[in-house]
Formats: structure tokens, sequence, C-alpha cells
């Protein structure tokens, strides 16, 4: 086993970061570059917040009052670029860079200094996205998905404008996780610790290397259409212009190419989390393990060839329609095994239901009841109807904050110990927890009877028998905007002046808890000798042959 | 310990039998959400439909009451430290749960693919010049042996089918409707009831999206192509159309209303509109474009210019 990090910083070798400004600094330690991921994203994650509040602010009145429309066209698209571009990406790489090494023995990354470099373009697309709300013409405004000649239509006829922008922070964002991916693959294949086979990988680990493969073959392709738009607004070539032969249908297809299996990119980690909570809070052995390990292989591979489902409508021909159908049908089928997996955890376990757990299992109904309206949305004539109404919205919504929200919110909660070495408050945890459950639902349902009865997306304004479940709707967005209150404070207070935390206060199994919260600099002094599996619940075999092994002398 | 066994099993049916019984109901009331089924295809679309609402329910509440029962029954109490069962798998339960997903899968597929096929609505026929493998029939000879359309169209059974012609023209931000047979234009969009329409989408500017909710029917607008579009109207009425296609600043203000009448009053209106001397219809989005705005914040922001108001022999 090679290790090939040798640059660790200028700290003393074997504490973890004290001072705060750390984290302001070009740092090469896996776990600093974590934490500043996930602080940097859930700044963002407030951003876009507050352009979702406006954006139901706008429509929990039929007309359109409030903003005018090109600053709601605006808000949209932010809102949507920023919620996945700034939040859910960098925020779950983030985990997955705190978290993956540690999982799998190794001291850092594979390559640590190009993974600063990928985080450091993080804050520069934020800051780019940012300015372009002071150019002439404000923002991009064609949504999130870009599609020509919308936007390459530019009235302002400046060059620099909001569409360019944006193409320019999508491109960067892009080229990060591109660096990313290679960093992950890269480790995670050469730099397990002796012992750990790939069936000895935490399902977290699985989860992360699968969504990594995703981004090598996918984002290439999102690169080249972003490329080609490009070029079509600035330089006046004609690859999507239909007035000068070119064909704008081609660019949903490199489009959705990357960014349909980009759904199972921040789905992928989701379901590890998920793994890696239930059986700890419910004490029991992980049902399944090699399937669902191998499921998240399967979805990865399945993922290329399905976005044609969300160009059902557009010029595509009936036989490819049904063609697609079917294979986005089957995506089902490896997530239902892995569903039916977490339920077996659960059942007949010893259940405690502390905050991450809370947030788990609330994720995990709000999965379920996704997927179910994806399947819906994969058949072609029930897609026909709903597509681009408020149903997709509600059914991307409950994915993205029923299901990756949440989640990330259990993850937090779960490794927060770990990673600031102090307990955070349960009381508030729980509070927190009820909000978010009650928000999502209050503003998330309401979308589906308002898709089924015809009200579009992306529309300002409506007519006014919609008025009933978008008042509901509102409302749940200004709860689910309170309810970030409790997690900001209990996560600062506690950060600051929590009780310390001792080295695996949920009596977990894994190899970072192991180690002292917070983990010192290079993780391991001694690399651990893997004998075993990862889920021993119920059993007393030690996980390590060299470390101490308190975590799994829980039997007795 | 037997007494046990037939006890859990006795729940385990009742349970069955109740979440089994509620989504059934779930799956009726599915057709309640919807609006009006104004054509053949809209029954389709809402069948297939309350059969996945129903199969849904059944899965959503069977794996939610198996979650809260563990979470309500099996809780650790404050001081029991120890471990759950070790159970690790059960291969025969494992290929039961991937056999089950499979054939679940199969089978909305095949019944998705059927409804698809019967609604025959033609769309974009060619990708990059391949041709059309897969014949797709028409819903209007289907729809004459369902039982809620069986008054449709004694006469036509032996005649080859006529197909209203109407051209279909969407830009920013306006609906034009031209009756190519009478060579009048409207902005409000006439259709003859219980007859099979045959509709050409084109639009002059960026992509927009023909769909009319009522109908349960969508199809997105390429410029730079005509792209065809068949359904058959059944129930008189006046429904909106709108756009599903994100097409700029004035999206939100493309709609147009679509008037279904029976084929008398359709021919009707065709002659009285053939009278009228071409004039410029109303248009929101012109009418916003050129006002000064009542939105609390404004922006000023540049736009793309509206399309002029369409000249048309009609406006609703
Ligand atoms: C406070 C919570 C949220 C609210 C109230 C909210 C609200 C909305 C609304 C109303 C739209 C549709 C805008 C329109 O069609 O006019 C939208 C779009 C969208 N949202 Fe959210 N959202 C929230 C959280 C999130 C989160 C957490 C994510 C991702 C992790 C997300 C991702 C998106 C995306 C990708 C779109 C599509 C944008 C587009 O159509 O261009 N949202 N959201
Ligand atoms: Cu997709
Ligand atoms: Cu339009």
């Amino acid at each position: 086993m090679t290790n090939i990090s040798l640059n660790i910083g200028s700290e003393s070798h074997h504490e973890p970061p004290t001072n705060w400004k750390t984290y302001f600094t070009f740092s090469t330690d896996h776990k600093v570059i974590g934490i500043q991921y996930l602080v940097t994203s859930f700044m963002f994650f407030l951003v876009g917040g507050i352009f979702a509040m406006i954006l139901r602010g706008e429509l929990i009145t039929p007309e359109s009052d409030l903003v005018d429309r090109t600053f709601y066209n605006g808000m949209f698209t932010m809102h949507g670029t920023v919620m996945l571009f700034l939040w859910t990406f960098p925020s779950l790489v983030g985990l997955a860079n705190y978290l993956v090494p540690i999982m799998i023995g190794a001291r850092d990354m594979a390559f640590p200094r190009l993974n600063a470099a990928a985080f450091w373009m993080v804050p520069v697309v934020g800051i780019l996205l940012m300015s372009s709300f002071f150019v002439p013409g404000g923002p991009a405004q064609a949504g999130w998905w870009a599609y020509p000649p919308v936007s390459t239509q530019n009235p302002t006829g400046n060059l620099i404008n909001g569409q360019v922008l944006w193409l320019l922070a999508v491109a960067i964002s892009g080229v990060s996780s591109i660096m990313g991916a290679v960093n992950f693959v890269t480790t995670i294949v050469k730099m397990r610790a002796p012992g750990m086979g790939f069936f000895r990988m935490p399902l977290f680990v699985w989860a992360v290397f699968s969504a990594q493969i995703i981004q090598l073959f996918g984002l290439p392709a999102l690169t080249a259409g972003a490329v080609m738009l490009l070029l079509d607004i600035t330089v006046g070539t004609a690859f999507f212009d239909p007035t000068q032969g070119g064909n704008p249908v081609m660019f949903q297809h490199y489009f959705w190419f990357y960014s349909h299996p980009a759904v199972y990119v921040i789905i992928l980690p989701i379901f590890g989390i998920f793994s890696e909570i239930f059986p700890v809070y419910a004490r029991k052995p992980f049902f399944g393990y090699k399937v669902v390990a191998v499921s998240s292989m399967l979805i990865a591979m399945v993922s290329a060839i399905v976005w044609v489902h969300h160009m059902y409508v557009s010029g595509t021909p009936g036989w490819m329609r049904l063609l697609f159908m079917v294979t986005t049908m089957f995506v089902s089928v490896p997530t239902g095994i892995k569903v039916f997996a977490w339920v077996a955890t659960i059942w007949g376990g010893k259940i405690r239901l502390t905050t991450p757990m809370l947030f788990a299992l609330g994720a995990l109904i709000m999965f379920v009841f996704a997927g179910i309206t994806g399947i819906m949305l994969s058949s072609v004539p029930v897609d026909v109807h709903v597509n681009n109404t408020y149903f997709v919205v509600g059914h991307f919504h409950y994915v993205l904050y029923g299901t990756v929200t949440m989640g990330m919110y259990a993850a937090i909660y779960h490794w927060f110990p770990k990673m600031t070495g102090r307990m955070f408050n349960e009381g508030w945890g729980k509070v927190h927890f009820w909000l978010a459950f009650i928000g999502t639902n209050l503003n998330f349902l309401p979308m589906h009877p308002l898709g089924l009865q015809g009200m579009l997306r992306r529309v300002a304004s409506y007519a006014p028998e919609y008025t009933f479940w978008n008042v509901l709707a509102s409302l749940g967005s200004f709860l689910l905007g309170m309810s970030t209150l409790p997690f900001i404070f209990n996560i600062l207070i506690s950060w600051m002046q929590g009780e310390k935390a001792p080295a695996n206060p949920w009596r977990a199994i894994g190899l970072e808890w192991l180690i002292s919260s917070p983990p010192p600099v290079e993780n391991f002094e001694e690399i651990p000798i893997i004998i075993n599996g990862p889920y021993g619940y119920g059993q007393s075999e030690p996980l390590t042959a060299n470390l101490e092994n308190q975590a799994i002398k829980t039997a007795e | 310990m037997n007494i046990r066994l037939i006890f859990n099993l006795f729940l385990l049916m009742i349970g069955g039998f109740v979440i089994t019984i509620t989504s059934i109901f779930i799956g009726k009331q599915a057709y309640f959400w919807l609006p009006p089924q104004a054509a053949a295809e809209s029954h389709l679309i809402d069948d297939l439909f309350s059969f996945l609402v129903t199969i849904g329910a059944f899965i959503f509440l069977g794996v939610t009451a198996v979650i809260l029962y563990s979470v309500l029954f099996h809780r650790a109490n404050n001081y029991d430290f120890s471990d759950g069962p070790h159970i690790e798998g059960n291969i025969t339960l494992e290929v039961i749960w991937t056999a089950i997903p499979i054939m679940l899968v199969l089978w909305i597929a095949s019944y998705s693919y059927e409804v698809y096929e019967q609604m025959g609505i033609q769309g974009p026929s060619h990708l990059l010049h391949l041709h059309n493998p897969i014949h797709i029939q028409a819903a209007f000879a289907e729809a004459t042996e369902t039982p809620a359309a069986t008054e449709i169209e004694i006469e036509t059974e032996n005649e080859p089918i006529e197909l209203e012609k109407i051209n279909v023209i969407a830009k920013q931000w306006a609906w034009v409707f031209q009756y190519p047979e009478t060579g009048i234009s409207s902005t409000e969009l006439h259709l003859p009831s219980d007859r099979r329409v045959h509709l050409a989408l084109q639009s002059e500017d960026v992509l927009h999206g023909f769909y009319i909710p009522a109908f349960r029917l969508k199809q997105d607008i390429v410029p730079g192509k005509t792209i065809d579009f068949e359904f058959t109207p059944i129930r008189p009425g006046k429904y909106s159309l709108t756009d599903s296609q994100y097409s700029g600043t004035y999206f939100a203000t493309m709609q147009a209303d679509v008037v279904v009448e029976t084929p008398e009053e359709y021919h009707t209106w065709l002659e009285t509109a053939a009278t009228q001397t071409p004039s410029p219809a109303k248009n929101q989005a012109a009418t916003e474009y050129a006002q000064n705005h009542n939105e609390k914040i404004q922006t000023g922001w540049e736009t793309v210019k509206p399309a002029a108001p369409p000249i048309v022999n009609f406006s609703g």
C-alpha cells in the first residue's frame, strides 16, 4: 500500500486543527477540505433557500405582483442552479471527502493538492453566479437546464451577460467535479487498508465509488454541450440554432446524458448514509450487504441509458419514448432492493430514535413516496400529461429536499461529534427534524394535485383555481425556511461549547469510530489491518487486528 | 409459541387486507384529482394513472406500516444497550424481493406501452433520419370500443376516418390557429367533438409546448420542424391551452382558449369566422411589455420583445 499523501501542511502531526483560521487557508488535509465544502455549501443552501422563498412569495397569489417576470425567471434559474451545483454536489463531496479516507483506513486522499484545488473552485463558481445579478439584463433566465434557443436569446446584446457567466460557472463546476472524481476513484481503488477487500468496504464508500464513476463518464457530455452553447452565444456558431441548420434538441441530449445520471451522483451517497445509519441505531448487521453494494454499481450502469425520459414529449419519436421507458423503469429494481434491505435492517432491531435516526427514517419514507411518483413519471402516457407541471416539481423536491437534504442533515448530526469533538443538543435536533419534516410535506405535497390539474412549472402567474394548494405550499416553504434556524444555532453553539464527544458516542462499528474525535491529522498512527466486514452488530468479532477495538466489544 | 405464530399470521393478514382495500380506494380517488376528461385519450391515461396510484399506494402504505411498526414496538428501552439479533441476510427472501419488482416493472411497462399505442398521438416521427419502426395505431379506432365513447361517430365506421386538419403556430408569446380548408385564422382553438383532429405544430422562434390539461396531451414544438399531433376531443366545453415548455420572459401568459363543440356548431363557427376581416388580436405579453408594471420589485431588465399581436379573423 503506497501512501501518496505526504503533504499534510505545517501543523504538528497528529493534532487536529485547533485554529478556525485553518479553514480559510489552502489546506490539503482531507478533513479540513471536507469541512470547507460542508460549510461553504450550507451558506449557498441558505442563499438558494432565500431565492425559493421569493418564488413561493410570488406564487402565494395568482397574479404576478411581487417581482417582475424577468426577476422571477432569474430567481428560479438561480435557485435550481445554486441548489444543485452549490449545495447538493459540494455538500456530498464534502462529506465524502471527510469520511472516505478514514473509512478505508487511509491517511488522506490520493491527490491532496488536487483535492484542495477542486474545493477552491466552488467559491469561484458561487462568486461568478452571484455577480451575474449585477450585469445588465441580470442573471441567466433560461432555467437550470438552459435549453436553447431561449438561452441563446440575448436581449441586451452585451457579450458579458448572465447566461455567459452562468455557463462559465457550470463549466468550472464540472472541472472541479472531474478533479474530485479522479481523486475519489483513485483513492478508493488504491489506498484501502490491508485486509479491506471490496466486500469489506462500508456501503457509504461503495455508494461514493459508484457515484464518482458516473461523474467520469457523464461530465464530458455536459461540458461539450455547455461549450457548444457558449460558442453559439458568444461567437455565433449555430450548433443549436434552428434558423441556421442547428438542432436545439441535440443540446437536450448532451445535457441529459449527464444530468440524469447526475441525480444518482446525488442520491447514491444518500443511500450510503442510510446504510451507515440504520445498522447503528437499530443495532443490527446490515441486511443483504453484498446485494446492496452491487446494486449501487448496477444503478450507476443503468443510469447511463435512461436520459431520454426527460425528453419524452420533446422531439423524440414514439419508439424511442417506449424504449427509454423500459430502461428507466428498470432502475427501480436495484433501488427497490435497497429499500427492502433498509427496512429489513430496521425490522426486529433495538431502535433508538436519535436525531440522525429520525432524519434518516423521515428521509426514507419521503424517498419511497418520491420513488412511486418517479415510476408514474417514467410511464410515457402519464408523463405526457404531467411533464413540466408541478407534479414534476413535487416529485423532484421529494427527492432533493425530502431525501437528499434530510439525508444530509442525518449525516451531519451523525458525524458531528466525530468532526468537531463536541456533542450537539438532541432536543433542538428533534425540533429541527419535526419542523423540517412537516414543512417539507406541507410545501411539496400540494404540488402534486397542482400538477395533475395542469399547473405548469416556471410560471410567475397562474389561473385563480390553483390558489388553494399554492397558499398551502407557500406556507410550507416559510416553515421550511424557519426550520433551518434551530439547526444553525444548534451547530454553532454546540461547536463552540458543546459537551466533549468520546471517540464513539453511538457505539458504532467502523474505522472512523476507532480514532479520537476529532481525528488526528493523519487519521491513523498505525494503518489498520482489517479482518472483518463493517457491520458486525450482535457479533463480538473485532474489526481490525491492530487497533483498539472498543467499538466491537458491545455484545457482552 | 404456536398461538403466537397464528396470532402474528392473523395480524399480517388483517394488515394486508386493510392496506389492499385502502389502496384500491385511493386508486379510485385518483380520477378526482384530474381535470374533466375532454378527449378520448384522457380515459386511457386516467385508467393507467389510477392503476399506478393503486399499486403505489399499496407499496407506500406497506413500507411505512412496517417502518412504523418497528419504530413503535421495537424501541430499545433506556438501559438496554445490547444488540439486536444478528441476521445478515436471507437468500429466499432476497430472491423474492428481486423478483417482485421485476414482475411489477414488466407489468407497468407493458400496460403503459399498450396505452401509448392506443393513443396514437403521432409526434415527431424520426430522429436523425431514422424511420419509425413501431406501427402506431390511432386511438380513435380503439376508442369506439370503449363504453365511454360508444356513441362516437357510428357513420364513420365504414368510411376512412376523415381528419380535421389545423395548423398551430407558436411564437413568443402567442398562439395562432389556421384552418387551411377555409383559409381562416384564429387565436381561439375551435375543435369539433368526436372527430379525430390532426394538428401540424410549428414554432417561429424557440421551443414551446402544446398542452391541454383537460385532454392530458402535450407535445413540445421544435422550431424549424413541423410536428404532427393527433387526438379526439369528446366533450363539448371550453378548456385552456397552455405553453408547457418554458419559452422566456412572458411564458406564463402564453395561453389560449380551446372550444370543443358539435360538428354542426363547429362548421357554423368556421363560416362566420370566414366573413370577418382580419384584425390584431389582443395579446397579454404585448400589453404587459408596453405598460407600466404593477409589481412591487422591478428590475427593468431588458427582455426579448414580444412578437406583434397576431392578425386573425377571430380572436376569442
Ligand atoms: C425551502 C425549500 C424549497 C422551496 C420552497 C423550493 C421551491 C421551488 C419552486 C417553487 C420551484 C419552481 C420554480 C418555478 O417553476 O417557477 C423550484 C425549482 C427547483 N428547485 Fe426548489 N425549493 C426548495 C428547495 C430545493 C432544494 C433543497 C433543492 C435541491 C437540493 C431544490 C432544487 C430545485 C430545482 C433543481 C428546481 C428547478 C429549477 C428550474 O426549473 O429551473 N429546491 N423550487
Ligand atoms: Cu432522469
Ligand atoms: Cu411558448
